[in-house]
């Protein structure tokens, strides 16, 4: 390829038709209330890690579910397990397990 | 005289107003101008929350009305008012065709005057009630999500009617769809429609129908794309819930933007995913447009006989939207069901009868 001093971006569209849904299958699988999100934003409200950094609990696992697993790889380590998400979700959604279920989906499928 | 009472519009409101209105003792006419009464109603397959059949709440509403003289096909073309009380005017109609005429007037008659008044009928009673109830909103409208371009996008009455039909749902090529995306709020809080308003009970559709789908194709793939979903009414959250736990019914935030069909005869849409912050494009093989409600066509020319306000949004006002909303401000006038706003079923039953409690109060008194 030659180099002409520059690159195409790609866009930031999801593309639903080409995403990558093993992580979701993955996650769901062992912990099926991933489901029942309502996209409220207790979680996040409530989350520590989110006062000190831009983690966001609740745009990780709505992400995971389009197919978009590369944007929230490196976002997955901010989380310190306090389990106050878990505390304050109004539909019982288990927050703490879905985070390692998250990390144990790129643990096993990279 | 004394008791007599005409009801004009025969949809559950019409129905169960004058069904009611009949086991009080009064005579009531219903003027329908549809071939048959039921409405919106008879359209339906099953009914939100409990998947009743919307049948058996039409014979329910039926049983009632047996008493109650129905006049269908019959068209209200004037309403004056005397001492006595009201004087409805109705045209009987009857297609343009089947009437002898000059020659010009059958050969246009498809396309100029598709019927004809083939007499005029009146009645006369002391009250009336009005219960024109709605339209569904004109998909078409909405050009930009090719309701009538393209044949793979069809609206929620479509679907009911599909339902309703017992046979399978397929593409328009035949195929079982294994992706299927819901619209809400098509024609609703949409200001280049022209509707600040929410419909109400599209929510609630669109959540039944989802699950219908997954019932029909448990392996297909369903979204409904919403702005907020508003499960307004008792077990409509937990419908909600159920779509999502035991079906896995995708539900993504995000106004349809636009659509557009493939050559394959599948549709791609173009929303943002607005929980992710992030434009968002899809394939569907099946497009269904959450069609909202729109005051019915005969609305404004009744209210405009009888000189009755209405909203910016064309629906009627009531005297009083909390205490008095089933009388219009006219003595002897009342209203009822959607021709004041979008509602439900169960709303426009229980709305009818307090309407037909008020009426009959009123014949007695004198008062409204």
């Amino acid at each position: 390829m030659i180099d002409f001093g520059y690159t195409l971006t790609k866009d930031r569209q999801l593309d639903y038709d080409h995403g990558d849904f093993r992580y979701f299958r993955f996650v769901k699988a062992l912990e099926p209330s991933i489901d029942l999100c309502i996209g409220c934003g207790s979680c996040s409200a409530t989350c520590s890690a989110a006062q000190f950094t831009d983690f966001n609990i609740r745009k990780l696992h709505t992400v995971i579910r389009r197919g978009d697993i590369e944007s929230i790889k490196a976002e997955l380590r901010k989380c310190m397990f306090c389990g106050k998400c878990q505390l304050i979700c109004p539909r019982g959604v288990n927050l703490r397990n879905l985070i390692l279920a998250m990390n144990r989906a790129i643990e096993q499928l990279g | 005289m004394e008791n007599t009472v005409i009801v004009i519009g025969g949809g559950i409101s019409g129905m169960t107003a004058s069904g009611m209105l009949a086991l009080q003792g009064m005579k009531v006419t219903l003027l329908e101008k549809e071939a048959e009464t039921g409405g919106h109603v008879a359209r339906w397959d099953r009914l939100f929350p409990d998947r009743k059949k919307a049948a058996e709440v039409l014979d329910f509403a039926r049983e009632g009305m047996k008493n109650v003289n129905v006049v269908t096909g019959a068209e209200v073309t004037g309403i004056s008012w005397h001492d006595k009380g009201f004087t409805v005017t109705s045209g009987i109609m009857q297609p343009a065709s089947s009437v002898p005429g000059p020659e010009s007037l059958i050969a246009n008659s498809g396309s100029l005057i598709n019927e004809i008044a083939a007499g005029e009928s009146n009645y006369t009673a002391r009250a009336l009630v009005l219960a024109m109830g709605f339209d569904l909103f004109e998909a078409r409208k909405k050009e930009e999500y090719g309701y009538g371009i393209y044949n793979n996008v069809i609206t929620s009455a479509d679907l009911e009617e599909k339902f309703k039909s017992g046979k399978d749902i397929l593409t328009s090529e035949g195929k079982i769809p294994a992706r299927i995306g819901f619209v809400h709020c098509v024609g609703s809080r949409d200001e280049k429609v022209g509707n600040l308003y929410c419909s109400k009970v599209c929510c609630v559709t669109g959540v039944k129908q989802a699950i219908e789908m997954k019932e029909m194709y448990p392996s297909a793939e369903v979204f409904n794309f919403y702005m907020d979903l508003r499960m307004f009414d008792r077990h409509f959250e937990e419908l909600y819930y159920e779509a999502q736990q035991k079906w896995g019914v995708s539900f993504i935030r995000g106004r349809l933007a636009e659509c557009a069909e493939n050559p394959d005869g599948t549709i791609i849409l173009k929303t943002e995913d607005t929980l992710t912050g992030k434009p968002l494009k899809m394939t569907v093989d099946l497009l269904v447009l959450l069609s909202g409600f729109v005051p019915a066509s005969g609305t404004a020319k009744i209210a405009g006989m009888l000189g009755l306000q209405r909203g910016t949004d064309g629906f009627v006002n009531s005297a009083d939207s909390h205490s008095m909303n089933n009388l219009s401000g006219i003595p002897g006038v009342f209203l009822t069901g959607a021709l004041k706003g979008p509602i439900s079923i169960s709303e426009a039953i229980a709305d009818a009868r307090a309407t037909a409690l008020l009426l009959a109060d009123y014949l007695k008194s004198g008062k409204p």
